[in-house]
């Protein structure tokens, strides 16, 4: 038990020093390059979006620049960027679309895969999947 | 009295897989190792230890399976174990496996040369709360209950086990798991408390003569996820130890926590490989004093 208890208390402290919450500074919005990172990253995303065999009918209708640019101001407002998001709520802007959690997931990782491609490293992807995951209770409507 | 045939059961659950991955897509709503891997009792989790994750990449309104074989080899002992399970919704999952010990000749000073000490284990996992990935914004875990109901088939060492070492060749252990992600830092961390009268998981069935009653026996897990298909970890698993004073001898039958240390690889939805280095203690020291440490490798399927 004794060894139990070393190994429990090796673990949490590994867990509270890994876990330990980022400074609230604009750190992340460098991390992604600035707006023009940002805008660069989301313009590949939409493309990606508006072909995917998953969920790409959701944006059928949906014109890629505006919403790249949209997201663009609301990334850089949440990574600590000087910017303001003017578009509408994540609620209203997806109530009328039946979101499920398979296609709130796979929009993560078509995220991943657009981050992957501009060699944004795992953890700085992580940080910024952090800052969104909690709007799955907006989006996800079914 | 017979036991019902869990080859039938993973024949016909093998047959269910195969018939559902033809027809349909594979469940794959969930994010890649967010269903976890295949414990040794074949609920999802770690190796050594059950998660609040749901087997399978099954996510709201699907079904999901996955298929597993893990092999054990230690110093002096070798563990088979193999199962399945399906899961629904990322809500409940049925788990079944079984295990087999191979004991070698170590228990040649008991006159048992080629032992193999075997259990089915049917297991029944329910997520009652909380999403271990997504609300990255809060501390709330996902929490899951469960029951593993084991049943040991410990062959020639029957006589001794349920006789003089007053133990019972079946029992259930019931569960309660948290998991959370801390997706900004990409560790997962799951807590376990299981309340068990199991020796050595049950190969040695449950309780003893001077066994103090089933007990909560706390298992820990960390793990970082190094990217988006690979995640290293640890696991610490305490057990009871009923068998410790037993009609053997004090000390002949003593048993230890476990521990491993562990690399998860899912080169994709289906397939998962987990390699790791485990610790599991001594095993029957009066026969084999020292202690079992070895590798462990484990394949899943999933659909």
């Amino acid at each position: 038990m004794r060894k139990f208890l070393y190994t429990l208390g090796l673990m949490l402290a590994a867990g509270l020093m890994a876990t330990a919450a980022h400074a609230a500074d604009d750190g992340l919005y460098r991390a992604f390059g600035e707006k023009a990172g940002i805008a660069a990253l989301m313009s590949d995303f939409t493309g990606r979006l508006k072909v995917d065999p998953k969920i790409g009918v959701y944006f059928k209708e949906t014109k890629p620049a505006a919403l790249a640019e949209s997201l663009t101001d609301q990334i850089c407002k949440l990574t600590g960027g000087p910017c303001d998001y003017e578009g509408a709520p994540m609620d209203k802007a997806h109530r009328d679309l039946e979101i499920d959690r398979a296609a709130f997931n796979r929009l993560v990782e078509v995220l991943q895969d657009a981050m992957d491609a501009r060699g944004i490293p795992f953890g700085t992807q992580n940080r910024l999947l952090a800052l969104l995951a909690p709007m799955h209770r907006d989006i996800i409507t079914q | 009295m017979k036991k019902p045939s869990l080859t039938f059961l993973l024949a016909a659950s093998t047959a269910w897989l195969l018939f559902q991955h033809t027809l349909a897509q594979a469940a794959d709503g969930k994010l890649p190792l967010t269903g976890g891997v295949s414990t040794i009792d074949g609920a999802a989790g770690g190796g050594l230890t059950p998660w609040a994750v749901t087997g399978s990449y099954a996510t709201q309104g699907e079904f999901g399976a996955t298929a597993h074989a893990t092999v054990v080899k230690t110093g002096d002992y070798d563990l088979l174990a193999y199962g399945a399970t399906v899961s629904w919704g990322d809500r409940i999952e049925a788990s079944l496996a079984r295990q087999d010990l191979n004991a070698h000749d170590n228990l040649k000073p008991l006159g048992l040369t080629g032992l193999h000490l075997k259990q089915d284990i049917f297991g029944l996992k329910l997520r009652i709360a909380g999403d271990a990935v997504l609300n990255s914004d809060s501390w709330m875990p996902q929490i899951a209950i469960g029951v593993l109901h084991k049943r040991a088939d410990p062959a020639a060492l029957k006589a001794t086990l349920t006789g003089p070492l007053g133990a019972k060749a079946s029992g259930t252990e019931g569960y309660v798991s948290a998991t959370k992600l801390f997706l900004a830092s990409g560790i997962l961390v799951n807590a376990t408390l299981r309340v068990t009268e199991a020796n050595q998981n049950g190969l040695l069935g449950f309780g003893g003569a001077q066994s103090k009653g089933v007990q909560v026996q706390p298992e820990v897990s960390l793990a970082w996820l190094v990217n988006r298909r690979l995640a290293v970890g640890v696991e610490a698993r305490a057990k009871p130890d009923n068998l410790n004073r037993g009609a053997l001898g004090t000390g002949a039958l003593k048993e230890d926590d476990w521990y491993d240390v562990f690399v998860a690889w899912a080169p994709s939805k289906t397939v998962s490989i987990t390699a790791a280095w485990v610790d599991l203690g001594r095993i029957a020291p009066a026969v084999q004093p020292r202690r079992q440490t070895g590798a462990y490798l484990s394949a899943q399927l999933a659909f």
